[in-house]
């Protein structure tokens, strides 16, 4: 059995990679798949944690709520995808740096 | 004590307030002014009703046996707060006892007499802005406070109805508002009676923290403070500077003392009062002569058990009220305006009325409240009475001979200067006989230098009274030929309640006739109102006179009465052309009388202007306009932007990732804070 510790490590290691992508990588896609990894290592660590109390109790919260973020996840994507095309088409770049007009 | 509940109390002071509001949203949110039918009825409707509620509590209450005369009306919890010694807790209920019957029957009887007055008299009154309505929802909101404040059953809810007179008071003072000086006079009198109100405040704060002290749970109620009140009887009090520790009673007492000195014109505090006179004359007589000002006697004849411990506090009561009654009672004797006479009697009359309180006379306090009520009243609208038949002239030099003229108005107001003079059989022999009783037997230092204060006051009030009738009625009528040939009766609304009034003033005493004369007439306990509301106060060192002593005491009263009554006799309708030459002759004293005394320049020089100056010079310029707005206000609001404009607007870059990067350390730092 894996230990808890392992877990949310890996979620740890996980949650950082996708941060520091979010951070440093200027191409949308790769921000908006760093962004899925974010949620899917806390989607790692809801799991570990519900495994552990599972076993003094038997609920299930942890499960549905992954269920839950996967559904917002998808949704997510679907808006973020729709924006990334038309930024492409008004742009013809996938850049962020092309689009920061909103300033002082 | 059994506590009697009763539902009625609630409605006589709620009676007039729902008037009032109805008046209130037709002249708010309509616009528009009532008929003028619709508004007699809700105004003088309510405060019938309101009266006649009275007298059906007035009679339970009377039915039930002697000691346990109570009955309470508690609506809900109002303030609670704090929990074991700190609780803090008041009820808004209304309680009735013997005390407060007497006052919501003179405030509810007097009252509605003045309303029904105030129909006729402001009826000549027309103006542009709905003054009538106006003026009714006040006098209704009035009677309301009044009520609260003496059917209030603790001292926060009496605090309320304490404010809310004062309210009413300027308000109705400042009703004419288009004139400014009557405005300044309403202002006047409010922030004069704001300084009273400060040591009521006081009062009660230290009153409450004593019982926290002394471990009593105390609700701030009456009958509550008066039951645990040998708990902090022995208390005493650091002066925060200097000298030996106070009794807490004492300072409580004083501090309480400083409210009514406020409220009831005592001496140094009594300036607004005159001045309040530039208010409608049925505001005169109803706020600032029966009802309003006597709140401050009200407050220490319900206090009483703790004035009758402290010595101290209530020597100070004593000798306050017999000094302004000397010195009020000294102004008025050379005032030419007739409301101004007037109002200087009131505070004499009321220094009266403390210097029974503070010797311990509580009941002769409340009786000659009570009377004083009713020839006061009746002085002041019978005067009003002479105002509107003068087409509004108030200056008693330009009067003279109006008893051919107005002879209704005459007869009842020399009723009422007979009954202030003190001459039996009339109410104001039995209440002021009472009052020199009580001074004379008192405990406290001085107390015969008292009783002559109080004879020589009672002299001067007869001469001045006089002075004031012959002067208005008698000899030669001295206004211009064209006002004179118009002098004429006022409405049989104006002359009705006079008759009343004159009625209440000639028999009122009555209730309260002293067991001497009522042994002579074969009466078993003709001291009613001493046996009504004796129970309720501290019992005193019984005054053991004997019988040709209490003769010889009301023989000595009459006496003065008719020594006044001999030299304004004298002075005016026999050698009238003497006055102006003693005026002459004592030219200094004159004028020392006549600027009363310069106490207003004196106040003005030593507290107002200085006030004033350091208001504008320090408070306005410097921590108002330099500190608060400058530094404070608009300097926050510049420093902010200069910030923006410099450095911080640079981190609003435009790029996301910017954002998120600071989002991130902002979490960081949060969780580090959190988890270390």
């Amino acid at each position: 059995m894996v230990p808890l510790d392992h877990v949310i490590g890996l979620s740890a290691i996980l949650f950082t990679i996708g941060t520091i992508g979010v951070v440093t990588r200027r191409n949308v896609i790769v921000i908006l798949m760093s962004i899925e990894l974010m949620l899917n290592a806390v989607n790692l660590a809801f799991v570990g944690f519900n495994r552990m109390s599972a076993s003094a109790g038997g609920q299930v919260d942890g499960h549905i709520f992954v269920l839950m973020v996967i559904t917002v996840a998808a949704a997510e994507v679907a808006v973020g995808l729709g924006i990334v095309i038309s930024m492409f088409r008004n742009r013809d770049s996938i850049n962020v740096e092309d689009v920061s007009l909103l300033k002082w | 004590m059994v506590n009697q509940q009763t539902e009625l109390l609630r409605w006589i002071p709620l009676l007039p307030l729902i008037a009032a509001a109805v008046h209130g949203v037709m002249i708010g949110l309509m616009r528009r002014s009532a008929p003028r039918w619709v508004v007699i009825a809700l105004s003088c409707g309510s405060v019938l009703l309101s009266f006649a509620l009275s007298c059906v509590a007035f009679v339970e209450l009377t039915a039930l046996p002697a000691e346990s005369r109570f009955l309470v009306d508690t609506l809900y919890t109002w303030i609670g707060a704090g929990i074991g010694e700190t609780r803090l807790a008041a009820d808004l209920a209304f309680r009735l006892d013997p005390l407060s019957a007497v006052m919501i029957l003179v405030v509810t009887g007097v009252g509605s007499l003045i309303h029904l007055y105030s129909i006729g008299y402001m009826d000549d009154d027309h103006r542009e802005d709905k003054g009538f309505q106006r003026f009714f929802c006040f006098l209704n909101l009035f009677t309301f406070s009044m009520l609260m404040l003496v059917l209030g059953d603790n001292l926060a809810l009496m605090f309320v109805g304490w404010e809310g007179v004062g309210l009413c008071s300027y308000l109705l003072i400042g009703f004419w508002y288009s004139d400014r000086f009557n405005a300044y006079c309403g202002s006047k009198a409010f922030i004069v009676n704001r300084i009273g109100d400060f040591g009521f405040l006081i009062g009660i704060f230290l009153l409450f923290r004593a019982f926290v002290e002394a471990g009593v749970p105390a609700t701030l109620s009456f009958s509550e403070i008066e039951r645990s009140f040998d708990a902090i009887r022995e208390l005493t009090l650091a002066a925060p500077f200097w000298g030996p520790e106070w009794r807490l009673v004492n300072v409580v007492g004083l501090c309480f003392f400083v409210g009514a000195c406020g409220k009831s014109a005592q001496i140094p505090l009594y300036v607004w009062l005159p001045d309040a006179m530039a208010g409608p004359t049925p505001v005169s007589a109803l706020i600032h002569a029966a009802t309003m000002v006597t709140a401050g006697v009200y407050m220490v004849c319900r206090l009483s058990f703790l004035y009758a411990d402290a010595e101290l506090a209530s020597a100070v009561v004593a000798w306050t009220g017999a000094l302004t009654a000397l010195f009020a009672a000294s102004i008025a004797i050379t005032q030419t305006d007739i409301k101004k006479v007037l109002a200087y009697s009131t505070v004499s009359q009321l220094g009266y009325m403390f210097l029974a309180a503070g010797c311990g006379g509580y009941t002769g306090a409340m009786f000659h409240l009570v009377t004083h009520a009713f020839f006061k009243a009746l002085l002041f609208l019978g005067a009003g009475s002479v105002i509107l038949a003068m087409h509004h002239e108030q200056d008693i030099e330009k009067m003279g001979g109006l008893w051919r003229r107005i002879r209704q108005t005459g007869v009842v107001f020399l009723v009422g200067v007979i009954a202030i003079a003190g001459v039996p059989p009339f109410s104001g022999f039995f209440s002021k006989d009472e009052i020199l009783v009580a001074a004379f037997t008192a405990h406290v230092p001085g107390h015969l230098w008292l009783y002559g204060i109080g004879l020589a006051t009672a002299a001067i009030t007869s001469f001045y009274m006089f002075r004031l009738f012959f002067k208005t009625f008698l000899g030669e009528c001295r206004a211009p030929a064209h006002v004179r040939d118009r002098v004429h009766e006022p409405s049989n609304w104006v002359v009705k309640p006079l008759w009343a009034l004159a009625l209440l003033s000639l028999i009122g005493g009555m209730i309260g006739i002293p067991q001497v004369y009522g042994d002579s007439l074969h009466v078993e306990s003709s001291h009613s109102l001493n046996n009504f509301l004796s129970p309720l106060f501290p019992a005193g060192a019984a005054h053991h006179l004997s019988h040709s002593t209490e003769v010889q005491m009301a023989l000595a009263a009459v006496g003065m009465a008719a020594l006044g009554w001999l030299v304004a006799w004298f002075l005016y309708l026999r050698r009238p052309e003497l006055p102006a030459r003693m005026a002459h002759s004592l030219g200094g004293l004159y004028r020392m009388l006549l600027n009363k005394y310069w106490i207003d320049e004196v106040y003005d020089a030593l507290i107002v202007r200085p006030l004033v100056r350091f208001s504008d010079v320090m408070l306005f310029r410097v921590v108002d306009a330099g500190a608060i707005d400058g530094i404070a206000v608009n300097g926050t609001a510049r420093g902010i932007r200069a910030l923006a404009d410099h450095g911080l607007k640079y981190l609003q870059s435009g790029l996301a990732q910017g954002y998120v990067f600071l989002m991130i350390v902002g979490t960081v730092a949060i969780l580090g804070y959190l988890l270390r």
